[in-house]
């Protein structure tokens, strides 16, 4: 794997910014069949640390997960196949946007109950350490997943397993519609909870996307090399709501307008723009991409809608659901 | 042929499984030094510390990190210490274990087993370890119940569930621990899925599951001695059921005593009795019967615990009361 260029990373921020922007257009003309929780101002997470995975080490995300599957490289058109609900979803139609998972890319599932991936990651970071393959697992989520009981019993085996995992705690300071200061007793939700666990306390701008490849990747690299798990708190914004269903009223505008100013792909752009790069090319970059996925989403809702017959399909490994003779 | 206590078997199952197939690890509370039960006893010492490993007491740890190492290929065997504790970690194995491979489009198995001492059997563990939480599981489709009624089964049901590629939950019953007998030599593994006529008879089928496998063979021997004789079914898994088993017994008897430890409202012995009901009304004689736990949660004296156990008195008096309300049916 070669090591991404800064406009590289900018090209996957943009992807996932215009993916996020079409579903949530999609979503507000009622073709989404269900809930959407988008990433949006949230990229520099996902693309900064994908950018330090190898091709087999596992990652996980949360209901919020569209942008962590695409940014190890699940196909976009298979996400949107599954968001929209037509032939060719990535879960077979059986997920929808709070379950995006591909396995073929390492992304081994968004979990949609606060918590409950982490536990699961130590396990494929357990099987990593018996079998000694170096694989790495990182594993996102939250500020509010940091108050439930999964959390700390996931980060506690982890440590005292020494397990290869690296738990990025994506902090957009509210849980749901609730500012995070107001339901925990410390300052910061992932950062202060570590040294319970006897884990270094490690915050990033996770607006930024070479502090993020630089600070997950330290994390990754001393996993594989043996010395255990971190807890990393990325601390972001989201652009919108909870849930696309949400207006984030309860959010002051000026608070908002401060972490605008904080966008990801600003930040990026303007480091750009210093080292030399045309603005001109990188606003290229945007429209085209844009375009692309209008493109694609057009295509996608052209595609039929999934045989009926798929929901009886895969309850039982030979591919069955009957529970009786 | 060797006779082992039905611990035994679970912990000869382990090893006969885990030196088939390296995939099969073993984790939970305590199992490194034999575990509470003393079903994981010798293991750690045969089979190194990296194919056995204690947890600190984190039941949704302990399942989370099995469902996720068999993600990855590896086959987990989880214990769960007392069934009760599904509770605790429930979100992992009625959210996720049963769920994932459906909600992903099959884009992965769950090879993992999750098994545990469940059960009353008049021991005085009382209501939050004494259960009999079967029937919790049966209610999430995507998860294989097994639970066996003595030694031979208790090893033959665990080998299948561990070679199975879907998540099974063993249910051991706490209460048969002790319990010895022949189990026989060599590779052992029955099929999930195929209930067993235990006794054969003519005039009614009883259809127990773990610890009321004896006592239906209890009562039956004393009924018996009155003549009557009951067929006795041990359905060995609830998912799959074999329901053919049952229609088959109940086609030749005409006649249906469900018999579940667990309690009765929405057992899974409902279940059992709504298909006989609709599937072999033509072959019934009298209503179907349940015998179950009481409703109410787990007492701990002897003698209230008694009150509501299932007993094999319980079982002659449904038995009877079948026959009392016979009426004939026409046979095709």
């Amino acid at each position: 794997m070669g090591v991404p260029d800064d406009l590289e990373l900018f090209t996957q921020m943009c992807f996932l910014r215009h993916f996020e922007e079409r579903a949530d257009s999609l979503y507000r003309q009622g073709l989404i069949h269900g809930p959407v929780h988008l990433g949006l101002g949230q990229e520099a997470v996902a693309v900064g640390a994908a950018s330090v995975l190898r091709a087999d080490d596992y990652s996980l995300g949360t209901y919020r997960g569209h942008a962590h599957a695409l940014a190890r490289g699940a196909p976009a058109d298979a996400v949107l196949a599954e968001l929209l609900g037509r032939q060719g979803g990535i879960c077979g139609g059986k997920g929808g946007s709070m379950h995006i998972t591909s396995v073929e890319h390492g992304y081994y599932g968004s979990y949609a109950i606060v918590g409950a991936h982490l536990p699961i990651a130590c396990g494929l970071a357990w099987a990593s350490l018996i079998r000694r393959t170096g694989q790495v697992t990182v594993c996102f989520f939250g500020d509010g997943t940091t108050n439930i009981g999964a959390f700390h019993e996931a980060v506690n085996l982890a440590a005292v397993w020494r397990l290869p995992v690296v738990f990025v705690c994506e902090n957009n300071w509210y849980m749901e519609y609730t500012p995070i200061g107001d339901v925990i007793p410390v300052a910061l939700p992932a950062a202060d909870r570590a040294a319970a666990y006897g884990l270094a306390r490690i915050v990033v701008d996770g607006n930024d996307v070479s502090a993020v490849r630089q600070v997950v990747g330290d994390a990754v690299h001393a996993a594989r090399d043996g010395a255990g798990p971190s807890l990393i708190e990325a601390q972001t914004y989201r652009l919108k709501g909870h849930s696309a269903a949400d207006g984030a009223a309860y959010r002051p505008a000026e608070e908002v307008a401060r972490w605008r100013e904080r966008d990801p792909l600003l930040l990026a752009r303007a480091t750009l723009v210093a080292d030399g790069t045309a603005g001109e090319k990188l606003d290229e970059i945007d429209t085209r991409i844009k375009g692309d996925l209008a493109d694609l989403a057009r295509q996608v809702l052209a595609r039929p809608v999934p045989d009926p017959a798929g929901a009886w399909a895969d309850v039982w490994s030979d591919g069955s659901w009957q529970w009786r003779n | 042929m060797a006779e082992l206590t039905y611990r035994q078997a679970v912990a000869a199952a382990l090893a006969q499984e885990m030196a088939r197939d390296d995939r099969v690890v073993l984790l939970g509370e305590d199992v490194g030094s034999g575990g509470v039960f003393k079903t994981t006893g010798g293991l750690r010492e045969r089979f190194g510390a990296d194919r056995v490993w204690d947890t600190p007491i984190s039941e949704q740890a302990i399942a989370g990190a099995a469902m996720g190492a068999a993600m990855a290929g590896l086959r987990p065997v989880a214990e769960i210490m007392f069934a009760d504790f599904y509770a605790t970690c429930w979100d992992q194995v009625a959210n996720e274990i049963a769920k994932v491979r459906y909600m992903t489009g099959g884009q992965v198995s769950l090879p993992l087993v999750l098994r545990g001492a469940n059960g009353s059997g008049g021991l005085g563990f009382g209501s939050q370890h004494g259960q009999s939480v079967e029937n919790w599981a049966m209610t999430v489709p995507g998860l294989k119940i097994a639970s066996p009624a003595g030694p031979a089964e208790a090893f033959g049901l665990l080998a299948a569930a561990i070679r199975d590629d879907d998540p099974v939950m063993v249910f051991e019953h706490k209460a048969l621990y002790g319990r010895k007998e022949v189990v026989p030599d060599g590779e052992h593994v029955l099929p999930l899925g195929q209930a067993r006529i235990v006794r054969p008879g003519a005039d009614v089928t009883l259809v127990g599951l773990s610890i009321t496998v004896g006592t239906c063979v209890a009562a039956a021997a004393e009924l018996a001695a009155d003549g009557i004789e009951a067929e006795v079914i041990d359905l060995r898994t609830l998912v799959p059921l074999d329901v053919a088993a049952v229609l088959g017994s109940v086609a030749r008897t005409g006649r249906l005593v469900v018999v579940e430890e667990n309690p009765g409202q929405l057992g899974w012995g409902a279940s059992v009795a709504a298909i006989a009901a609709q599937e072999a009304f033509g072959s019934l004689a009298a209503p179907v019967t349940r015998v179950s736990g009481g409703n109410v949660p787990l007492p701990v004296a002897a003698s209230l615990e008694a009150e509501v156990d299932v007993s094999v008195p319980r079982v002659i008096g449904a038995v009877r009361g079948v026959l009392g309300a016979s009426r004939p049916v026409v046979r095709s």
